[in-house]
């Protein structure tokens, strides 16, 4: 089954996101935030990684340079999902290494719409 | 396939109240003239997640509403704003006010869309008065890929698309366009470049005129031979694109989507193989569209990689030179899976009539409990454990003799101690620690310091003391009522506390400690502190206390627990008018609990509320009276004595007192309340159980002692109906029913007994001479 690592502070996000994939057939695995995230990452391999941007421990901007300096991911597909439209944001993700980006508010739709650009 | 977003409402709405939680103790905590990073990023955090999850869950007068405020928060963030302290107030208001929102969308009511507009209107006010200057004039053509200043207009509209609100479904680009693919467009230069390569002028860049070199075709490629594209893109990826994640394959396969593509390979950058490096990409690709897609379409799809790869698109349309993001209403997007994140939210299939508040249905309410995993742990543990008692004891009764009878009882030993360990674990759930009521107290204080103009610390102690749930909910309002008290009428004016020789601010304290079996909460202020005199004259004159009876401290201070007693000379909006401290102490008392008041004229005063640490069990003594079992509280217990019929008087009216020490205590005769038929009538055949409830100590007339026990509490009211002197039942180890005695109760009903008899305990002096 293809594995995503969703992360994100709050729960109802995280449940939506989970509950959103699931129901497609992906296999789902939470984390609270980066450190989080980052634990689960070097436990075991995914892949997929959909994370927030603004958490508290450790924000998804660094999360994403942690993933690609670890071996197993440097070219894991990385989506940021962040609530800013603007460039700052999406950019700040790319530059550190993430495949891109989904703007909230998004819909179960959009989602899986934006998951399969980057698996199948 | 669309999921039900209301199944994660709840969720929602428990995180949005944390976060608000959070968002009001940080702007409370707000030091105004020094740094305060962290809790304007705590703050900043919560508008920002209210506001994302309210937008994904269509709760868009809350999204709106957060998005003021995150704007707001994030120029503050930014150091691009000072907060004042009109901006905390303000915050501090619009907090409250989003609290009414969820709770409206939660159950289903309306929330005050007034208050809610007139506060976002201040906020933008705030965040306006801000602008530094605006430059010339802020033209709304000004890029909205600035990101966070899109307009309240445009961000409302976002929100409508994507809850399918949109008065007909197609016409996404009739939206001002704030998608992303919007803040995309190409500058005045590049399109300048386009315009020239169009016309063959100049230099094209790179990937044009390379006819000479060697091409390949792609299996993607469904176009007819001649038929003529729409679109030709370039696209070479710079050697580290594949790094990020991104596959070319991909995005050629979405591009697939958009109509019939063809694709060449580029392969001029491609190195010998020595020279290669597996993880770099070196081809480059020529790329061609027939489709009705727009050019924000077809860029959106590249959006992920423009900054890692060089990308041209050009249009091959007849006439349509212009390469213009949001030109093609006519797009006739029937079949084509949109990827614009914004644009995809498919409409509904009715929309929905922007004017008609979205009416969430009442969601069955369930009220959860979060529970800290150590605390499962820890009851996993005790079912283990008790599981392997289980299986020794189905061991041992399977070949049992006698000689194995130590090994029985050891078991069951065992037995006993998991079960009580389990039921105490299983009791800590339902344990919070009791900050939860305490944390709404320093944004009372805050608020009533300053409209009663007094300057007050509020130091908390304690705060991870833990007790139950219910308890906890039911204790919320007595314990702002009692700071209220203590900030109105005890802590004093800064002026008149400086001319008693006090710091200007006052101190208000609260502690929270478990001491026993109970949690005792206790609020103290240094303030003036009660006036007796004052009480005890208000008390004559309205004939509580007799014109020359003297009473003790303590009693003195149970005056004010009266209903209708105030000593305030005015009333004040704030309190004053003698409801309050009855209905504090009643529901202290509803809850098991005990209201004791401690005062020092001049120097403060502290309440202390005694709670059981539960209500759900209680620790009982079993006694028996004639053929009934009945369960005495154990925490109303003072002592059991056995006295001789010569120590009892008998009083005017029949009652009976009996001397223990200094007092006379009332004696009830537990078989005449309830109409049994006791063993014996003789009171120095049975045993007096001397408890005490409601401050008054009573002597309890029961056949005997059984033994002491846990029980849990069944609520008589709920399944028979109000009992007098009963606070409910328990089922005992045998399977009898046993009630459980409420001691006040038994109080109040042998004062309606004997009306003419006082119902305190008679000082010795009286019933001498009587």
């Amino acid at each position: 089954m293809t594995n995503v690592l969703a992360v994100d502070d709050s729960a109802s996000m995280r449940q939506m996101v989970s509950e959103t994939l699931k129901h497609a057939g992906y296999g789902v695995i939470e984390a609270r935030d980066g450190c989080d995230a980052l634990n689960v990452a070097r436990s075991q391999r995914v892949s997929l990684v959909l994370t927030d941007v603004n958490m508290p421990n450790m924000d998804g901007i660094t999360l994403v340079r942690e993933l690609r300096a670890l071996p197993d991911y440097r070219f894991t597909p990385i989506l940021v999902l962040t609530t800013e439209s603007g460039a700052e944001k999406k950019q700040q993700g790319k530059a550190a290494g993430a495949t891109g980006w989904l703007v909230k508010p998004f819909n179960p739709d959009t989602l899986l719409a934006t998951i399969r650009r980057v698996i199948g | 396939m669309s999921l039900d977003l209301s199944q994660f409402h709840q969720v929602f709405f428990e995180e949005c109240a944390e976060a608000l939680d959070g968002m009001e103790q940080a702007l409370l905590g707000l030091d105004l003239s020094g740094e305060n990073t962290e809790a304007i990023n705590t703050i900043f955090r919560g508008a920002h997640s209210i506001k994302g999850g309210s937008a994904t869950f269509a709760f868009s007068d809350v999204a709106g509403f957060t998005h003021v405020m995150e704007t707001l928060l994030d120029k503050v963030r930014g150091g691009k704003k000072r907060m004042t302290k009109p901006d905390v107030d303000l915050l501090l208001v619009s907090v409250d006010c989003l609290r009414g929102m969820l709770a409206a969308h939660r159950d289903g009511g309306s929330a005050d869309a007034a208050r809610a507009a007139d506060l976002q209107r201040q906020l933008t006010d705030a965040l306006n008065e801000t602008a530094p200057t605006p430059v010339a004039a802020p033209a709304p053509a000004t890029s909205p890929a600035s990101g966070d200043q899109i307009t309240e207009a445009e961000f409302d509209n976002l929100l409508d698309q994507l809850h399918g609100k949109t008065g007909a479904p197609g016409v996404k680009s009739a939206a001002p366009a704030p998608t992303p693919a919007a803040g995309e467009e190409i500058t005045e230069a590049e399109f300048e470049a386009l315009l020239d390569q169009l016309h063959g002028k100049g230099t094209a860049p790179a990937g044009a005129g390379n006819n000479a070199k060697p091409q390949c075709r792609d299996a993607l490629s469904a176009m007819p031979r001649d038929a003529k594209p729409d679109w030709r893109i370039r696209f070479k990826p710079h050697p580290k694109m594949m790094q990020s994640g991104n596959d070319p394959v991909r995005i050629f396969r979405e591009l697939a989507a958009l109509g019939s593509l063809h694709v060449t390979a580029d392969l001029a950058g491609l190195p010998m193989l020595p020279d290669m490096h597996p993880e770099e990409s070196y081809l480059g690709w020529t790329l061609e569209l027939i489709s009705q897609a727009n050019e924000a379409e077809i860029r959106e799809i590249f959006a992920w990689v423009e900054d890692e790869a060089d990308l041209v698109i050009e249009s091959l349309r007849a006439g349509s030179t212009r390469p213009a993001p949001a030109a093609a209403p006519d797009a006739a997007p029937a079949a084509k899976p949109t990827t614009t994140a914004i644009a995809a939210a498919k409409p509904a299939a009715s929309p929905v009539p922007a004017a008609t508040a979205p009416k969430p249905a009442a969601t069955g309410e369930t009220a959860s409990i979060r529970v800290g995993i150590d605390k499962i742990d820890a009851l996993i543990n005790m079912v283990g454990e008790l599981v392997i008692t289980q299986s020794m004891l189905n061991q041992l009764s399977a070949n049992f003799d006698m000689h194995r009878l130590p090994k029985l009882l050891e078991g069951l030993a065992q037995l006993d101690r998991n079960t009580r360990e389990l039921q105490e674990s299983v009791m800590r759930i339902r344990m919070l620690p009791v900050s939860f009521a305490f944390s709404r107290l320093p944004r009372l204080v805050h608020d009533l310091s300053a409209k009663l103009d007094k300057k007050v610390e509020l130091t908390m102690f304690g705060e991870q003391t833990e007790m139950d749930k219910t308890v906890m909910e039911k204790l919320g309002d007595p314990l702002v009522h009692l700071v209220r008290n203590s900030l109105d009428h005890g802590i004093e004016a800064p002026a008149a506390r400086k001319a008693a020789g006090k710091p200007e601010v006052g101190s208000l304290t609260l502690n929270a400690y478990h001491k026993g079996g109970n949690v005792v909460i206790e609020i103290s202020d240094d303030g003036a502190g009660l006036n007796k005199d004052k009480i005890l004259k208000k008390a004559r004159e309205r004939a509580l206390v007799g014109p020359d009876e003297q009473l003790p401290d303590d009693k003195v201070y149970d005056l004010i627990c009266m209903p209708g007693f105030s000593t305030a000379d005015q009333v004040s909006d704030v309190s004053g008018r003698g409801v309050g401290m009855d209905v504090v102490k009643r529901n202290i008392k509803s809850l098991g609990g005990m209201l004791e008041i401690e005062s020092q004229a001049g120097s403060g005063t502290t309440m202390r509320i005694r709670l059981p640490l539960t209500l759900a069990i209680l620790d009982g003594q079993i006694v028996r009276v004639g053929q009934e079992i009945y369960i005495i509280p154990l925490v109303s217990i003072v002592e059991t004595i056995q006295i001789g019929e010569n120590q009892v008087n008998e009083m005017v009216g029949k009652a009976e007192v009996f001397r223990l020490r200094d007092a006379y205590l009332p004696i009830i005769r537990l078989y005449e309340v309830f109409s049994l038929i006791p063993r014996t009538t003789k009171l120095s055949e049975g045993l007096l159980v001397v408890v005490e409830g409601d401050g008054q100590r009573i002597g309890l007339f029961v056949d005997e002692l059984l033994g002491q026990q846990q029980v849990v509490i069944k609520s008589l009211e709920a399944n028979f109906r109000r009992v007098e002197a009963i606070s409910g039942a328990t089922i005992l180890g045998d399977g009898t029913v046993a009630l459980i005695l409420d001691i006040p109760g038994l109080v109040k009903l042998r004062d309606a007994f004997i009306k003419d008899v006082s119902p305190q305990a008679v000082p010795l002096e009286e019933v001498k001479a009587a």
